[in-house]
């Protein structure tokens, strides 16, 4: 049973601010076959929210609805109190895609690739400003890249890709931060950089959302998990007693605190 | 060799290859990035049915040509959208097409083999003064919109699942691209043809690629190299009085082979492209 998500300031209390993200009953079919159903996610300011399931639980496409990456089927959302359809305001959001192997075909800089976040923020026209250049370069910093800049991102390992694509996101300045598996094919250090750059983003008031397998070196910074099974939502409550992947071979609470990791998963 | 400056003709030539050799790599450089190489090619297929078009009902081919590559590249972004499972065999469908009902349209006009050959393989020497301003406008136009767009265009072929979050209407500028490809295409038929447009789009920016490690100097780069095949390969062929539009394509080709060849000797020497660190 889903347990309620961070209600615990509700009716009654002082009037809190409206949270960053609310998704209600999503229910998203692909390919003619249910994915999700009736899936409820609630994100308040600052909050770290964790996503997790086992392949095909439906947990990475929950986190591209929500964001309208994927069309649903039924059910609402909105970001920042406004409904996602009319929401403009797109610098706000941060998304850190599922790290591709592909390439592109032209290469392009770590710099080029995170100047690319400020779109939301810059003119239409003409070149980046200066402010552009140095919430990019802001950003370069936090993720510890700034010595790596100026290489083509071809060049990088996983980890440093990911941190680049993380820079990316975190260029425009957002409230709220969306990482498809950001810890997939990434080496500890910069799993644990990761966690770093999570735990500062976290206080200076950024919300985020992520989706993982495992949290691994993720899971003290993370402050409620959402399990998906099945396209369901199976458990929604504190990270530390979210169950494991195989929830449904386990449905008790009281299992153990930590994940485990699948076999075979990103080496932390 | 500026005596080839005191023909009318090179002159106009030369100012033709001039906007071709500008414009084909500043919007490939994108088709490359988004890794749609061949996209000219199959625009470049469909727009000679629009050359055979103009030429049986008497307007100007260069127009009915604009008018046939446009759509037909609406119609391929369309495809590419919406039929992803059976895209590419409809795309072959559409180029071949457009090929094939080119070909015949022409027979029908009347017109020689000759003519045809002009319009697949390129006649820059026959660029009229009025040809040249239809190009020079159309030219000017892919190149202003392209320049203003960069930013977004990139974010585009970058990444279109991320543009799509941070705002940027994916799907009007994916046609937008194509729609630039396919005006490109028609201000580079005169100069190279139908069938080599694509590799002047192309070649130039996997030449650039070999010595650049940044998209803007990739950019740049093949547009510099473009405008270098383009002329170099006019005013070659009218020294050794080859064809032009071949000429430009193998100037391009000899391009790419000289810069990877650098690139190859300074990789060997090991100075190059430094290492990604082994973490951290």
């Amino acid at each position: 049973m889903p347990v309620s998500p961070g209600t615990d300031g509700g009716a009654g209390g002082p009037a809190l601010p409206e949270p960053v993200l609310q998704a209600n009953g999503i229910t998203v079919d692909l390919g003619g076959r249910s994915v999700l159903t009736s899936v409820d996610l609630t994100l308040g300011r600052g909050e770290v929210v964790a996503v997790l399931g086992a392949n095909g639980s439906g947990k990475s496409t929950l986190v591209r609805a929500v964001i309208g990456l994927v069309p649903r089927r039924a059910g609402s959302v909105e970001l920042f109190g406004t409904p996602l359809e009319r929401f403009r305001d797109r610098a706000r959001l941060g998304y850190v895609p599922q790290r591709s192997t592909g390439s592109t075909g032209v290469p392009a800089t770590v710099r080029e690739v995170v100047l690319s976040g400020r779109l939301a923020r810059r003119r239409f026209l003409g070149p980046a400003s200066r402010a552009d250049k140095a919430a990019a370069d802001r950003a370069i910093e936090l993720v510890g890249l700034t010595p790596l800049r100026g290489r083509p991102v071809t060049e990088l390992s996983g980890g440093q890709h990911q941190r680049t694509l993380i820079a990316r996101a975190l260029a425009s300045e957002p409230e709220l931060l969306v990482m498809d598996e950001p810890l997939a094919g990434v080496d500890a250090a910069s799993g644990h950089q990761l966690a770093r750059t999570v735990g500062d983003l976290v206080a200076s008031g950024t919300a985020v959302l992520l989706v993982e397998h495992d949290l691994g070196p993720l899971t003290d910074v993370v402050d409620r998990a959402v399990v998906i099974d099945h396209g369901r939502v199976a458990y929604d409550g504190p990270a530390h007693g979210a169950p494991t992947e195989h929830v449904h071979h386990h449905p008790h609470d009281g299992e153990p605190a930590r994940l485990q990791p699948l076999p075979g998963e990103g080496v932390l | 060799m500026l005596e080839l400056l005191d023909y009318p003709f090179m002159r106009l030539a030369l100012a033709a290859a001039v906007i071709t050799g500008v414009t084909a790599p500043a919007i490939g450089t994108f088709l490359v990035q988004r890794r749609l190489a061949l996209l000219g090619d199959g625009i470049g297929h469909v727009a000679l049915t629009g050359v055979a078009l103009g030429l049986l009902t008497g307007t100007a081919p260069l127009l009915t040509a604009v008018v046939a590559a446009t759509l037909g590249a609406l119609a391929i972004e369309l495809l590419r959208t919406y039929a992803r499972t059976s895209g590419d065999v409809a795309l072959a469908m559409l180029f071949y097409g457009g090929l094939a009902g080119g070909v015949m349209l022409i027979n029908f006009a009347g017109d020689s083999a000759a003519k045809l050959n002009s319009y697949l393989f390129g006649s820059i020497v026959t660029v009229t003064s009025s040809d040249l301003i239809t190009v020079a406008i159309l030219g000017g136009l892919v190149l202003a919109v392209v320049l203003a767009a960069t930013p977004q265009l990139f974010a585009v072929c970058q990444d279109e699942d991320h543009a799509r979050v941070s705002g940027v209407p994916v799907r009007l500028y994916g046609i937008l691209i194509a729609v630039l490809a396919a005006v490109t295409i028609t201000v580079a038929m005169r100069t190279v043809g139908l069938l080599l447009v694509s590799a002047l789009m192309v070649v130039p920016v996997a030449a650039a690629q070999q010595v650049s490690r940044s998209f803007r100097g990739t950019h740049l780069l093949a547009i510099l190299l473009g405008l270098l095949a383009a002329v170099g390969g006019v005013v070659a062929s009218f020294e050794i009085d080859t064809q032009p539009g071949p000429t430009i394509v193998l100037m391009a080709l000899a391009f790419f082979a000289v810069l990877a060849g650098v690139r190859g000797v300074v990789a060997l020497t090991g100075r190059w492209r430094g290492r990604p660190l082994e973490s951290g």
